[in-house]
């Protein structure tokens, strides 16, 4: 490898792995389901405790951001590890007929439950036919 | 890794630990981490300290009680089944539609092999924010010692 392609410029390769490096996060897994009255949606976040959890509504994007806590002793020696990223991300596009204002979350054991309650209006109704 | 402590004898974790080994010496713009979760379920971590051996698993959403670990000749198995959370297609009434099912549901098991100065005897097992943390405690006659001479 010569000089000249070490040269570093914000563009090059080993920058751009870099700022990679410092934004790196674990996507949680998700379950989506939806009945008619509500979207529901179950995230995987283990370590997590509650204040380190941020859900936020911005627009029509919804943001899970949390950080796991490390547990365990400081001497401790890593000689297998296959969760090394403490930090969680993802993001949804909410629809228009959610009403973001009402959601709901619940965080037990790792697991986030957010319930996001249709808007008044978009819930199917049933008409009654009225007789006579 | 020492050779004494293999991790698994789990061929498809060794497969995507190598997988997230290439991952980290080759990044490819756009692959995320998500690939990880096929590691297996639970995810684990293994540590040592001085005089004790600890195991990390993350498995959130389990019942500590239904749990099963067990240490049988030097193999620590962490066993179980996570319930799914979707809703029952079958049920009448409830009409839903479900749009993702990623997160892990059935039987799971793990295999961690100890390293030989483990003491079966003395297990610690702690759940908490969806972690399960295992400490095995080491035979004293491993930890360093320093002798006097006379």
């Amino acid at each position: 490898m010569t000089n000249a392609v070490q040269t570093p410029t914000p563009s090059t390769p080993a920058e751009t792995a870099r700022q990679q490096e410092q934004q790196r996060y674990v996507v949680p897994p998700v379950d989506v389901f939806e009945n008619e009255s509500s979207i529901t949606l179950l995230a995987d976040l283990p370590g997590v405790p509650r204040d380190q959890l941020q859900v936020r509504v911005d627009g029509d994007t919804l943001v899970l951001e949390a950080t796991a806590v490390a547990s365990g002793p400081q001497d401790m020696e890593l000689v297998y590890g296959e969760a090394q990223c403490p930090a969680y991300r993802r993001q949804f596009t909410l629809s228009r007929e959610l009403d973001a204002g009402r959601i709901e979350a619940q965080l037990r054991d790792g697991v986030l439950r957010l319930t996001i309650p249709k808007a008044e209006e978009a819930r199917p109704r049933r008409i009654q036919v009225q007789a006579g | 890794m020492s050779p004494l402590f293999r991790p698994s004898a789990d061929l498809f974790a060794e497969l995507n630990r190598m997988q997230s080994l290439l991952d980290q010496v080759f990044p490819t713009p756009g692959s995320s981490i998500r690939s990880m979760a096929g590691a297996g379920f639970p995810v684990l971590n293994v540590g040592t300290t001085p005089g004790t051996v600890e195991i990390q698993a993350l498995a959130p959403g389990l019942d500590a009680a239904k749990l099963e670990i067990t240490v049988d000749r030097g193999l620590l198995v962490i066993a179980g089944e996570r319930a799914s959370d979707l809703p029952n297609q079958g049920e009448r009434g409830e009409r839903s539609s479900i749009y993702a099912n990623e997160r892990f549901s059935g039987r799971f098991r793990r295999v961690v092999s100890l390293p030989e100065d483990a003491d079966a005897a003395r297990v610690d097992a702690s759940y908490r924010d969806g972690v399960l943390r295992i400490t095995v405690a080491r035979r004293e006659s491993a930890l360093p010692r320093r002798i006097e001479v006379n």
